[in-house]
């Protein structure tokens, strides 16, 4: 058997018998892996030590600089996921996750190199451009499969791959960290052995996910399931093409809803810990803050998945109304833990907040699913991840942007955050309308069985089989 | 296809196997992040 048949979509059709269970664990073995970018940080202090080894030397790599490693693979991730998610959607998702799987080892591999010639642009190049491009791939590689096994609880499927993604970071920053301390000497920092030894690490594990996944064969239903005869509303049984979403509205206003809900979340996921401290002069010190952020990543990570199963029964738009209210009310409470002195419900605050960040990445798959059909799911959000790139840089710029100016106008610094929580929750009332204006989509986006087999085959597509 | 309620021993055995795979690291990682969010509290 070739590779290439290997890979091909018709070999991973299930045969009769095949549990559909099996396909979380695989789509966790890929999300497990990438969601190793949200621990990437903890590279950077021992990557800016590598000549001066205790401290940095003159010639050793600036923080600033090494910040854009991150970034540059965040780009790469919306970028990838929006150009390739047709091909994703094609191929089926064992040629997707090998690709991805290659992708980001070889982000590791060239990188590590990168750190053995100390040539920043190495790293740029590995871990931004092709780890980057592994982590688009991989991130929409299980989406629609998930999708099609699980069409009676299709966000608690995605939800639960998606999970795994914030999850990942739990392992792969104690991991970093051990086997740094592993392969360091007194006069070697071993990030490079590192990043070799992980990149080695997550190809294992993302081909067992590659060799488990299986789609459903086309006639497939779980049992005792029944589609709707009728199509309920916001829950379509209709498909639209991947290029004719983008000229819905429908489109639009989900690409803004999850844009600003993860713009309030990451804007002040980074400074989590600096508020609280900052808030709570006194009584919450640096260690108690990152323990605080440890808290906040796992109810990230938890309302991943019990968000999204909650909007198989409420209802996705419901869901984000959830988030929307609940969010601007949250936002807003915050300065007010501030002024009372109650870290407690500080902490009770935010823990929310972070559960519905990862709630409205879960449930996203899920409402394009009930908008657009299953059949071009996973290369719509694709598309859709682009909000998210954009929402990484105003974020943070929002909240740090705010934060000097009040600082640098003499605001004290316990109240310094309290105009971006009050502009957050604005964004967020933003969300709530947006979410409000979302309808069915018009049938005249809808495809035709004749329409939709010409459209794929005149479409151009990378690498099409 | 099986019922979801009606495993076959293969199946069983495989699903075990698969959901192990993930769960060790991931409980493992939550783990590390509870002790250490204890650890800081205190």
């Amino acid at each position: 058997m070739s590779a290439v048949s290997f890979l091909a979509r018709e070999r991973t059709i299930a045969a009769p018998g095949y549990s559909r269970w099996l396909i979380p664990p695989a789509a966790l073995c890929i999300h497990l892996c990438i969601g190793q970018a949200y621990a990437f940080s903890v590279f950077n202090l021992p990557l800016s030590k590598l000549i001066g080894i205790t401290q940095s030397a003159p010639d050793d790599w600036k923080l600033t600089d090494l910040g854009w490693i991150f970034s540059i693979a965040i780009f790469c991730l919306g970028t990838s996921a929006a150009v390739l998610g047709r091909w994703v959607e094609e191929g089926g998702p064992r040629r997707a996750m090998f690709t991805a799987a290659l992708c980001w080892t070889g982000g590791f591999l060239v990188s590590a190199i990168g750190v053995y010639a100390h040539t920043l642009w190495l790293i740029y190049l590995g871990y931004g451009v092709l780890g980057g491009i592994g982590l688009g791939l991989g991130y929409i590689s299980p989406v629609s499969t998930l999708i099609k096994w699980f069409p009676d609880r299709p966000g608690m499927a995605t939800g639960m791959a998606i999970m795994g993604f914030g999850g990942a970071a739990f392992i792969a920053a104690p991991l970093s960290v051990w086997l740094m301390a592993r392969f360091s000497t007194p006069s070697h920092v071993g990030v490079a052995e590192a990043w070799i030894a992980m990149g080695l690490i997550y190809l294992c594990f993302m081909m067992v996910g590659a060799a488990v996944v299986r789609v459903p064969a086309e006639d497939w239903t779980p049992p005792g399931y029944v589609a709707p005869a009728q199509p309920k509303r916001l829950v379509t049984t209709e498909n639209v093409y991947v290029y004719q979403a983008l000229k819905t509205p429908q489109f639009w206003l989900i690409w803004w809803i999850l844009c600003l809900n993860v713009t309030a979340g990451i804007g002040v996921l980074g400074q989590a810990s600096a508020m609280s401290q900052e808030m709570f002069k006194g009584q919450v010190t640096a260690v108690a803050a990152s323990g605080f952020v440890g808290l906040f990543s796992l109810f990230n990570m938890g309302g991943r998945f019990i968000w999204s199963s909650t909007s198989d029964y409420i209802g996705r738009k419901n869901t984000y109304f959830c988030f929307f209210a609940l969010g601007t009310v949250l936002y807003a409470l915050v300065p007010y833990t501030g002024s009372i002195g109650s870290v407690g419900l500080f902490v009770a605050c935010y823990a929310i907040i972070f559960s519905m960040y990862g709630g409205g990445f879960a449930t996203v798959p899920a409402y394009l699913r009930d908008m657009f059909g299953t059949r071009y799911v996973g290369a719509i959000h694709g598309l859709l991840l682009t909000a998210w790139s954009m929402a990484g840089i105003f974020g943070p710029v929002l909240v740090n942007y705010i934060r000097q100016y009040n600082v640098d106008h003499g605001v004290p610094p316990a109240q310094a955050y309290n105009t971006t929580m009050y502009l957050m929750a604005c964004l967020l009332v933003v969300g709530f309308i947006c979410n409000l204006f979302v309808r069915d989509v018009h049938e005249r986006h809808h495809m035709r069985a004749v329409e939709a087999d010409a459209e794929v085959e005149a479409a151009p597509v990378f690498g099409r089989q | 296809m099986a019922d979801d309620s009606q495993l076959s021993s293969g199946n069983a055995l495989k699903l075990l196997l698969a959901w192990t795979f993930v769960g060790i690291p991931l409980v493992w990682g939550v783990f590390q992040t509870l002790v250490n969010a204890i650890k800081a509290f205190h």
